[in-house]
């Protein structure tokens, strides 16, 4: 009995601290932004909440100049909500279009495809940038929604996810659709997507995730202002702090990391029922 | 009401394994037909070429009058329900059976009132707005067969329907599928490993070996008058004795065994003496002594499994003979019984070849 007490009290020990150590920079981070920029330069971090909250996320979010030059927050916010979007819908729509043709389809170069597609893992986007750059910038698509998302949708990742999940349908489905009438795309649309709901579901929230915290491409795609991410902006308003000049606004750059780590975690809380389906359940 | 007709069917695979090599057969209208044969035999690609879903290698299938090689499954107007239903897993009952007449642009008010008519012919009336992950084995077979019926297509193709239910529903099923069939009198296909299946559903029963027919016809007339080793030893339940023999001019010769009553047989060559077991039967004068090794009691009848002492084959000494008894006989196990056969319902094999020589 003792023993057993020692190990669950071991047990959460080492939870609570691992808790701690991962909340605790979170915490602090919103407890610094809500007070006031003197307050912080004068006494450091901060542990407890201030009284600056209202007007520190106001100053953020609604007020022209208030943490950058001319973007409001809600401007970053959205254009990081297109780019999550974009990102993880463009990915599940390609890599589901290329799992299809790639397991349905009996075509001499099927499978050294499939390879091709798989080795692009080996090339992420930090390998091509210059390349890729170079394209963007032809196609006049600098500064843009498309030209920040296209680049990046083309998934390895997807496209395998799906490969291997259609594969593990039966024939039979398939069949029997055929003897039932169904056109390629009918299968597709009335059969496989469906079957599909919950990798899907599960392929789009990971997806929001890493689109969301996209850096580097959004970071040499985007010279305007206006066109900046939360991500980016992030990174503009350190960088403003290390230059110095004005008495730095460490609690606007604290409240722009925390808004930015706000979505993806309401995604995943409110998403992750079937976030687990999707990844431990197969429904056949 | 369509007739079938395959004429020299071959199916290679670019493996080079040949799966039908040369089928011939006329399907009448309305005709039940069974596939039966071991597995890997070449049946299933068989149906499946006829559905459509295997390309046909050479040869031609014609249903009514139009060659079907290369038209596409859905426009060949058959239906077919497979061994594990492949039911749509995301879609109701409702949604499973009106799926195919819904691609081919039927209204809505004729979708509906055809599937609740085959929903209340199979019973599933009640399980229409259900998912097929909530029905039991033998609910997803009708509604397999469901989606099947509402088509009205011209041939029905079944591919082993029954083997994933258990036996009791098995022969419930067999019993309704026959009663379907008689009702919409549909040319149907049924593919089966199980020859009671066979036996009890066909009009006509092809058994096949090897990729290609064996014998077809009647099943009473395939288990009276088999013309092949292989169409006597698959059909028919419990198996038939075989015995292989010499002829010497006036007798079957096995070890020590004489078997008279045999005339006009080659005697250079190696044969294979058929008796079904219940062909056999207790004989004082009777020339098979049976060490008797095991008795199943089945009910009505029992078997009673033994060695025939004095009979060999490449070193077996005693060759195991089965015999079909009442349910009174009940021989101690180690005795010996005298069993007799009628020579003229005896059955005799080319053993090389597998022809019946009589």
């Amino acid at each position: 009995m003792k023993q057993w007490n020692w190990r669950l009290i071991s047990t959460h020990a080492i939870l609570i601290v691992g808790v701690c150590f991962m909340s605790l920079p979170v915490w602090v981070a919103f407890a610094t932004s809500t007070h006031s920029a003197e307050h912080i330069l004068r006494n450091g971090l901060q542990f407890w909440p201030g009284s600056d909250f209202v007007e520190t996320y106001r100053q953020v979010l609604f007020v022209d100049g208030g943490v950058m030059k001319s973007v409001l927050g809600t401007t970053m916010l959205k254009n990081s909500l297109i780019l999550g979007i974009g990102f993880a819908v463009g990915k599940v729509i390609i890599s589901m279009l290329a799992a299809y043709a790639i397991v349905y389809f009996r075509f001499k170069l099927a499978v050294p495809l499939f390879w091709v597609i798989f080795m692009t893992l080996l090339l992420p986007l930090e390998v091509r940038i210059i390349p890729s750059y170079e394209v963007v910038a032809g196609l006049g698509l600098l500064d843009t929604h498309v030209g920040l998302i296209v680049p990046l949708i083309a998934s390895a990742t997807g496209t395998f996810f799906f490969r291997q999940f259609f594969r593990s349908v039966p024939d039979e489905l398939l069949e029997a659709a055929r003897l039932d009438g169904a056109t390629a795309w009918g299968f597709f649309k009335d059969i496989l997507v469906p079957l599909s709901k919950t990798m899907i579901a599960a392929i789009l929230i990971i997806m929001f995730v890493v689109g969301w915290n996209q850096y580097l491409w959004p970071l040499i795609m985007t010279t305007k202002e206006e066109n900046y991410t939360l991500v980016i902006g992030i990174k503009q308003i350190y960088q403003i702090l290390a230059e110095g000049g004005e008495l730095p606004q460490y609690q606007k750059a604290f409240a722009l990391t925390i808004l930015a780590t706000l979505p993806p975690v309401l995604v995943v809380l409110v998403f992750q029922n079937w976030f687990v389906k999707g990844l431990v359940e197969s429904e056949k | 009401m369509s007739k079938v007709q395959l004429s020299n069917v071959i199916k290679t695979y670019p493996n080079g394994a040949e799966a039908v090599r040369g089928v011939d057969m006329e399907i009448q209208s309305g005709e039940f037909i069974v596939f039966v044969g071991p597995s890997g035999c070449g049946k299933s690609t068989l149906l499946r070429m006829i559905a459509g879903l295997e390309k046909i290698t050479d040869g031609q299938i014609h249903i009514d009058d139009g060659l079907i090689n290369d038209v596409s499954p859905a426009d060949r107007d058959v239906a077919m329900v497979f061994q594990n239903y492949a039911l749509y897993p995301h879609m109701t009952v409702r949604g499973n059976m009106s799926y195919g007449l819904k691609n081919r642009g039927m209204p809505k008010s004729e979708i509906d009132k055809k599937v609740t008519d085959a929903a209340e012919m199979l019973r599933i009336g009640d399980f229409l707005d259900r998912q097929p992950n909530q029905l039991s084995g033998g609910q997803r077979q009708r509604v397999a067969m469901g989606r099947a019926i509402v088509r009205e297509p011209k041939v029905f193709l079944f591919d082993e329907p029954l083997s994933n239910l258990d036996a009791k529903l098995r022969v419930q099923m067999r019993i309704e599928i026959k009663r379907l069939q008689r009702r919409m009198n549909v040319t149907s296909i049924y593919v089966t490993h199980d020859q009671t299946e066979a036996m009890t559903l066909a009009d006509r029963l092809a058994v096949i070996n090897d990729g290609k027919i064996e014998q077809m016809g009647a099943p009473i007339d395939l288990y009276n008058n088999p013309e092949t080793l292989f169409v006597a030893s698959f059909i028919g339940s419990p198996q038939v004795n075989l015995l292989p023999v010499t002829f010497d001019g006036q007798h079957l010769v096995n070890g020590n065994l004489k078997l008279a009553g045999f005339s006009d047989l080659p005697n250079s060559k190696e044969l294979v003496l058929g008796i079904r077991p219940d062909e056999l039967s207790l004989d004082d004068n009777g020339q098979f002594p049976l060490r008797v090794d095991i008795v199943e009691q089945h009910g009505s009848d029992n078997l009673i499994y033994g060695g025939i002492l004095g009979a060999t084959d490449d070193g077996v000494e005693e060759m195991e003979f089965c015999f079909k008894t009442s349910q009174d006989m009940l021989p101690d196990l180690d005795s010996t019984l005298t069993l007799g056969f009628n020579a003229e319902r005896a059955m005799v094999f080319d053993k090389t070849t597998g022809d019946r020589l009589r």
